[in-house]
């Protein structure tokens, strides 16, 4: 029996881990790159120095990676662990670009990693940094498979509903591929990568900074991060508004919630820059608006209308009240296939079977449905509106303002002045956590604004959950924490440890500390490897 | 491609894909079940754990692509063999957990009962998962009990404990057995000294304990395990419903395949005869050829098993109909086939670069070069 419960308990579970996992994963992301530019500097210079800083950012960057690996692969179980019936119904589509992303960006990522790290004395400049390059598309393509995955929950084109197999198949793979909603998160998720990374890398150079210490690695790495997170900063609002520019209904419907926008208002529709949404009366008890900026934001015109949540809950009555018969006849379909009354019936209202499908959170045979059940289902198809409405606006005013401290640091780094800029570089080293927020919020307004889907429009969640006991999750979420816990502060121990030995912790006898560290030795002696 | 062929190359892929991860990740998790008996102290620990460390992770998504390919080409395996097998997944999980962590933080930190916890980490994640995966394949060859519903959503209606019975267990032997087996084999490859000694030993009680429990197992499913037979027409051609077919249970059906394709017999044949060379050239002190003939043994091993079951892959014992085969649990044939392509195009990539990898990185794993490389190595 799927209880509210059960539903519950299976979305808090695969909330918990993938919010964890993408704690590392933007880390990676533009850290590779970042090793990449680095590395690229030192095979044309011939600066040691330069090597250094690909091998010290590299050692934070496999303390990162270690833990990405490991949250990732309960991504990867859980589909089929807690959300057996989402596996089974739209498997066909969604497994594909899960098994490409193995063959295509995991072998390669994970392969070429081996050989980042270990590789140094075995291969010459040129081939080891042919590998460091492997590894960040490695890495990257591997977010460019999933969030095609992803993409696809949020905008499922491309596939048919089959009543035989039951499930959805696919049917054109290039548009699931070229998928415009997929390619703007692909996009902007990669580009948030950027930004973490960099705010971590000008965060921990302006900490060395700050205390006087390893001046030189710190200050090339500062001005590294500082361009790189720039142009970072800027593509990921630009391209942030692109996922913005609605094209798709769950796009309206997510945009109408994040704006807590009731009435269709006429074009160009104002921004809502302060809220207090009141969900029961339908409105915002107060409310601060800049005229005609949301309309030209998300239309990118000046006469489209942006459909209000009255308006789209209106439109979702009448596709449930069709979802209903198309519910009725593919349930005759599925006891006998050659029914031709029910074929005829299910192909008028196939389009809306999604919808019909809302229901069964409330009735198993949905043609009993009573008005209070279709009025409970409508008001399902619009998630809370303060949550998405206020996460969305963190996030945002967040990524302005790494905008604003990456245009100082590069400004700065220009001018080569950025070392005695005290409170930019204080500013740099508190701003670290910040870019994790907003992606995480960011991943809140993306899948808890598709609610009450997991395919949106196709596949309500409800249904889309494992037929388990409660017990069950319960015990392994209760595990999940446990581990995660203890995995993120081991994490943080090593971390801290190794950013505060800094460059040192390389051991070729050069930077902060060492000498003292060594008793008499020569700055060069020891090093075993340079 | 009709949809029929593609469904049978289908079969075979996974096959393919299961014993590429056993070979590879098999190497690399055997190398955690001997690390604590192999090495007695840090510095050998560490020559032991070296011989992997720049490979583990490519290995391991031998594992991931698998997972992955079961979910695309057989979305209801994967739904139901996930869900049904919840706890004992959970248990592969967090026991997988220990590698990536026990790799890389191990050494990065110089204190005994730190490094020692991640050691039994490493061992916890190279002996778990085979366990668990071979007990899960002792219980698909007795049929496992779930059914689906009229919109096929699948439930099991059994408890973990019956899964732990004697024949998944000694299944689960097995499945031990032959990845240590393979890890002791890899280790004669990169190892030398004292270490190399052991794990010399290792090998040849690993591979006698493979070799002992398999015959077991393969007279144990001959004699005293039922198998299934799919007693109404199928058109494997047809659009995938499990539901559409009838099954019943029958005494001695897993041999059938033996007898009606009579060449298949020489899968656990070869199987018997490369576990018994593995061994001879473990003894002879030949690793390389001693490694080639254990990864042809987790070759047969895997195939014996899937030989017998064929066209089974998930059999149902509380409601035979809705047992999962290679005709009916299939994706489409669109996806089959673009599927396909992907793994034309790129397994042969992945195989060039990551032999060029390990090209790149041979040679014996030495305490020395531990020593000298302190901070640069795991």
């Amino acid at each position: 029996m799927l209880t509210e419960e059960l539903v519950d308990l299976s979305r808090l579970q695969f909330a918990v881990t993938a919010l964890y996992h993408f704690l590392f994963v933007p880390l990676t992301l533009g850290l590779a790159f970042i090793l990449v530019i680095m590395e690229l500097t030192y095979v044309i210079t011939d600066r040691t120095i330069y090597k250094d800083m690909v091998r010290f950012w590299g050692k934070l960057f496999g303390i990162n990676f270690a833990l990405g690996v490991t949250t990732g692969i309960t991504m990867e179980f859980q589909f089929g662990t807690n959300w057996a019936y989402y596996s089974h119904y739209v498997g066909d589509i969604f497994g594909a670009p899960l098994a490409i992303e193995g063959l295509m960006a995991f072998f390669l990522e994970s392969t070429f990693i081996g050989l980042f790290f270990f590789g140094w004395d075995r291969l010459n400049k040129w081939k080891h940094f042919m590998v460091t390059v492997l590894m960040a598309v490695g890495s990257n393509l591997s977010a460019l498979w999933i969030l095609i995955a992803n993409g696809w929950m949020q905008d499922p084109v491309g596939a048919t509903f089959s009543f035989v197999t039951m499930r959805m198949e696919m049917s054109d793979f290039w548009a699931i591929v070229f998928n415009p909603t997929a390619q703007a998160k692909f996009v902007h998720t990669v580009s948030a990568g950027y930004v973490t990374a960099s705010l971590f890398v000008l965060g921990i150079s302006s900490y060395y900074l700050l205390k006087g210490r390893d001046l030189d690695f710190a200050r090339r790495s500062f001005r590294i991060a500082a361009g790189f997170g720039f142009a970072s900063a800027l593509s990921v609002i630009v391209l942030g508004d692109e996922s913005g520019y609605t094209v798709s209904e769950s796009q309206k419907t997510k945009m109408a919630a994040i704006e807590a926008m009731w009435e269709t208002e006429p074009a160009p529709a104002a921004f809502t820059v302060f809220a207090v949404p009141n969900e029961k009366a339908e409105r915002n008890d107060y409310q601060l608006q800049i005229p005609y900026a949301l309309g030209l934001i998300g239309t990118r015109s000046l006469t489209k209308t942006m459909p209000g949540i009255k308006e789209i809950k209106a439109r979702n009555r009448e596709r449930i009240e069709n979802g209903i018969h198309a519910v009725i006849a593919l349930e005759q379909l599925r006891r006998n296939h050659d029914d031709k009354t029910a074929l005829a019936q299910f192909e008028a209202h196939k389009a809306d079977l999604g919808f019909g499908l809302l229901l069964k959170k409330y009735i198993v045979d949905v043609s009993q449905a009573t008005p209070e059940m279709i009025q409970q289902a409508v008001d399902d198809t619009i998630p809370r509106v303060a949550p998405l409405f206020w996460s969305f606006r963190i996030m945002v005013a967040l990524g302005f303002l790494f905008l604003a401290l990456f245009t100082l640091a590069l400004f700065y780094s220009v001018k080569g002045s950025f070392i005695e800029k005290k409170w930019l570089l204080r500013w740099a080293l508190w701003f670290i956590p910040m870019p994790w927020v907003a992606a995480e919020l960011g991943w809140v307004v993306a899948e808890y604004g598709r609610q009450p889907w997991t395919i949106y429009g196709v596949l309500p969640t409800h249904i889309s959950v494992s037929n388990i006991s409660v017990g069950n999750i319960y015990g392994s979420l209760a595990g999940f924490v446990g581990f995660y816990t203890v995995l993120l502060i081991v994490e943080m121990v090593l971390m801290t440890k190794y950013v505060r030995q800094g460059p040192a912790s390389l051991g070729t006898g050069k930077y902060h500390n060492e000498k003292a560290a060594g008793g008499a030795l020569p700055a060069h002696a020891p090093a075993n490897r340079i | 491609m009709d949809y029929e062929t593609l469904k049978l190359v289908w079969w075979l892929l996974i096959g393919v894909l299961l014993v590429g991860f056993a070979i590879m990740d098999g190497h690399d998790m055997g190398m955690g079940v001997l690390l604590p008996f192999v090495g007695r102290n840090d510095l050998e620990r560490r020559a032991v754990i070296n011989t992997v460390a720049p490979h583990w992770d490519g290995n391991q998504v031998w594992f991931i692509t698998a997972g992955g390919a079961v979910f695309a080409a057989w979305p209801m395996v994967y739904a139901t063999a996930f869900s049904g097998f919840y706890w004992a997944m959970m248990a592969a999980l967090w026991a997988l957990f220990f590698r990536p962590v026990g790799f890389d933080y191990r050494s990065k930190i110089q204190n005994p009962t730190w490094r020692s916890t991640w050691d039994w980490g490493l061992f916890i994640g190279g002996a778990v998962p085979p366990i668990i995966f071979g007990v899960a394949f002792g219980n698909l060859l007795q049929g496992v009990p779930f059914q689906f519903n009229d919109i096929l959503m699948s439930t099991y209606t059994g408890s973990f404990w019956q899964l732990l019975n004697p024949f998944a267990l000694l299944a689960g032997v097995v499945s031990l057995g032959m990845i240590t087996f393979q890890g002791a084999n890899y280790l004669m490859m990169r190892t030398e000294g004292d270490i190399y000694r052991r794990v010399r030993t290792a090998s040849l009680i690993f591979g006698t304990l493979t070799f002992v429990t398999f015959a077991l197992a393969g007279w144990w499913v001959a004699t005293g395990i039922d198998g299934y037979v799919i007693t109404s027409a199928v058109d494997p051609n047809g659009l995938p419903d499990p539901l559409a077919k009838t099954v019943a249970t029958a005494a001695g059906a897993w041999m059938t395949n033996y007898h009606t394709y009579a060449w298949t017999k020489w899968v656990p044949i070869a199987t018997f005869a490369a576990l018994a060379a593995g061994i001879l050239f473990a003894r002879l002190g030949k690793a390389g050829l001693a490694f080639w003939s254990s990864s042809l043994a987790c070759a047969g091993i895997i195939g014996t098993a899937g030989v017998s079951m064929f066209p089974f892959v998930m059999p149902s014992s509380s409601d035979p109909r809705s047992s999962l085969t290679v005709y009916d649990a299939v994706s489409s044939q669109l996806t089959l086939g673009l599927m396909l392509g992907a793994t034309v195009i790129f397994m042969p990539l992945i195989i060039f670069y990551t032999s060029w990898a390990y090209k790149v990185m041979w040679g014996k794993v030495t305490t020395e070069f531990i020593a000298a490389n302190d901070k640069s190595v795991y």
